[in-house]
């Protein structure tokens, strides 16, 4: 789960990184108000979108009086932003971050991560912070700083202080510096993220540590232990797709095509993604039900995948076990009665039983298209799309 | 004798007593598993299913001896059971639990680290359908009939993708020694790597398929690893090859995954380790077929 920067500030500063003033505004009155609290002389406004690289997708104002200011925030909000990490669709902006600006002396880039490699917790960090990291990292890989971190003891102050040191920073800012590394990792360990990032992590004119952007995902299966960050999910960031099935326990991603795909288990569903582009059609969704594809989460995923209104057809792909084909079939027809669905349905059972389902869906008067293999079910779908 | 379990293995289960573990507790037996008891901490001394309940595995292995176990217990417990399983002397658990955070099984990898190698559990999963030596034992949620007895490993993340192998070399005749899910999770107990290595020294496999997706580095170490240190052909199927570009958050991602991270990327490694790659989902079965007589042919 991933959560606002203005949200990712608050957390962290908890624990000790430093942050500089602001507030949140959900309009441009508010913004510059929040501006008169905070004080000073020039101030930023902040687009509050799930993803990085705002600033060049001109999400990010800096402003020196309420009419900018205002604006700004009305340029901002109630638009959608799109960066190269949203996709070209974007996300809605309906939360603004005014924040007083920074004297900027130096840009650095400190993160931390969950390495599947290492299997730890990893500090990943650059001395030349800023919007061009990935290119660094890509062009001068030598340059970035890893550490890893025993999970027996933790992080130690010694690793912070490579991390500071490797990052050629003055002698003064050292000693803020090191403390700031730590709490980003007793941020990371205590609240169960998968990812903090700050970046850029700045050295003011005055010698002083400010974390200027802050980003923190979180481990979705550590949520039941961690209410207060649960609180934190902004559904107006996801795909609207997405959240109706995952308010549903159904693991959904949406797609750009037209067929609409129900699996059970991740990695055949992958497949059978798979089997429909080489079979020439684009599918709709990635749906994985689950190992035990009950006929109650056969409807709800039917469901689901119809809330898409480019879907044309129907492919439901389900290698059966101890969930047999008779009652997914028996799920199949209830879903397509129940729901009233005109759309071509194509299904592959496979598994437990798989004689049985196929006769209940033969059986059932409906006209939905059977199919034995998996590549028989991607052709027949993409046809029936084609046709539809 | 297969990899890991055969019909002889003593095992138990862990989260004996729940309707999970009391459901496929009983498939396992009756597909001819030597399941000895359970643990259900609060249920010792009673008797489920005809066999001893235990309040420990520490208990449960001494009276049992017991040498393989399989958990059922819930997400915010199962790290626990699996650290108590290895601490009880188990040779090999099975994690079926799905949703364990990431944080416990790092602590559970490096908890598994204080035993020396040669004594130390071998974890797979969790997040799998568990292990299946086909006509001998199942320590999983598999449906076992899918499986015919022969000669041939499989390494699979999915279950379900791992029952469509399964069914495809079924339908050619082709025969299992073991198949062996690793789980889904981004960090599990055992890479392809790790299963590789037991398949290699397992006189009752010819081959091995691997069954792979999108992600981490785990694909590719099997990969060179069956370049470097294996004589058994290994064939591959990654899934995810039209996977779009996932959306994200920042630039950390993107700084530490390595080459060889997309499926296209893993695809590539593997064909020049010499894996013999199945081009689609529908031809695991094939592919695995092609190889064997290519085999035989040599031989």
């Amino acid at each position: 789960m991933d959560i606002h920067e203005y949200q990712a500030k608050e957390l962290l500063s908890k624990f000790g990184v430093p942050i500089a003033r602001g507030g949140l505004a959900y309009s441009p009155e508010q913004a510059t108000y929040r501006a008169t609290e905070i004080g000073g002389s020039k101030w930023v406004v902040k687009a509050q979108i799930h993803s990085g690289a705002r600033g060049k997708a001109g999400g990010i104002k800096v402003c020196s009086n309420d009419t900018e200011i205002e604006k700004a925030a009305e340029g901002l909000l109630g638009k959608k932003l799109a960066t190269h990490q949203t996709g070209p669709a974007g996300k809605l902006v309906s939360r603004l971050y005014i924040e007083e600006a920074t004297d900027i002396a130096k840009e650095i880039y400190l993160a931390l991560v969950m390495d599947r490699a290492t299997e730890r917790i990893m500090v990943v960090a650059s001395a030349a912070g800023g919007m061009e990291i990935e290119e660094i990292s890509a062009k001068q890989p030598d340059t970035i700083i890893r550490v890893s971190v025993d999970p027996a003891v933790g992080m130690q102050q010694f690793q912070a202080r490579e991390v500071a040191y490797g990052l050629g920073v003055d002698p003064e800012i050292i000693n803020k510096l090191v403390p700031t590394i730590m709490a980003c990792y007793r941020a990371f360990r205590d609240l169960d993220a998968t990812m903090v990032e700050i970046n850029p992590l700045v050295i003011t004119k005055e010698k002083n540590l400010v974390a200027l952007d802050a980003k923190m995902s979180f481990d979705d299966n550590a949520l039941f232990r961690r209410p207060h960050i649960a609180e934190l999910r902004d559904k107006s960031q996801e795909d609207p797709r997405e959240t109706y099935a995952s308010d549903r326990g159904l693991a959904y991603v949406g797609l750009d095509g037209d067929i609409g795909c129900v699996v059970n288990g991740a990695g055949l569903a992958m497949a059978t993604l798979d089997m429909i582009k080489l079979a020439g059609g684009e599918p709709a969704n990635f749906l994985d039900i689950g190992g035990g594809a009950s006929p109650e989460r056969v409807a709800k995923s039917f469901k689901a995948v119809l809330k898409d209104k480019n879907v044309k057809a129907l492919l439901l792909n389900v290698f059966a076990g101890i969930n047999r084909c008779d009652w997914v079939a028996k799920g199949v027809v209830d879903a397509v009665n129940d729901l009233n669905i005109k759309l071509p349905v194509v299904v592959r059972l496979a598994g437990t039983n798989v004689e049985e389902g196929r006769r209940i869906l033969d059986e059932s008067g409906l006209t939905v298209i059977t199919a034995e293999t998996l590549a028989e079910a991607a052709e027949k779908a993409v046809a029936a799309a084609k046709a539809a | 004798m297969a990899i890991f379990i055969n019909e002889n293995t003593p095992v138990l289960i862990q989260g004996f007593t729940g309707r999970i573990g009391t459901f496929h507790a009983q498939e396992m037996i009756d597909y001819g598993t030597n399941v000895v008891g359970g643990v259900t901490p609060g249920k010792g001394g009673t008797s489920h299913l005809g066999r001893p309940v235990f309040n420990t595995m520490k208990g449960a292995a001494q009276e049992t001896g017991a040498e393989a176990s399989i958990v059922f217990v819930p997400p915010p417990f199962a790290a626990d059971a699996i650290m108590e399983a290895a601490d009880a002397g188990i040779k090999y658990c099975v994690c079926i639990t799905d949703g364990i955070p990431a944080q416990d099984m790092i602590r559970v990898k490096r908890y598994m680290r204080r035993y020396k190698k040669e004594n130390r559990m071998v974890l797979t999963g969790p997040n799998c359908a568990g292990t299946i030596s086909p006509g001998k034992a199942m320590l999983g949620i598999m449906p076992g009939h899918i499986y015919l007895p022969g000669r041939v490993g499989i390494i699979g993340r999915s279950g379900t993708l791992g029952y469509e192998a399964a069914a495809q070399l079924k339908a050619l005749g082709i025969g299992v020694s073991t198949s062996v899910g690793i789980g889904g999770d981004p960090i599990n107990g055992s890479s392809f790597r790790d299963i590789l290595e037991h398949f290699e020294n397992d006189p009752e496999t010819d081959a091995v398929l691997m069954i792979g997706e999108i992600g981490g580095p785990q694909e590719a170490e099997g990969g060179q690893y069956a370049r470097d240190n294996m004589k058994k052909p290994v064939a591959a199927y990654i899934a995810g090859l039209s996977a779009p570009k996932g959306r994200r958050m920042g630039h950390a991602g993107a700084i530490i995954s390595a080459f060889g991270e997309s499926a296209p990327e893993k695809v590539e490694i593997l064909k020049s380790c010499g894996v013999s790659i199945a081009p689609t989902p529908s031809e695991m079965g094939s592919t695995v077929a092609a190889m064997l007589s290519k085999m035989q042919k040599v031989a």
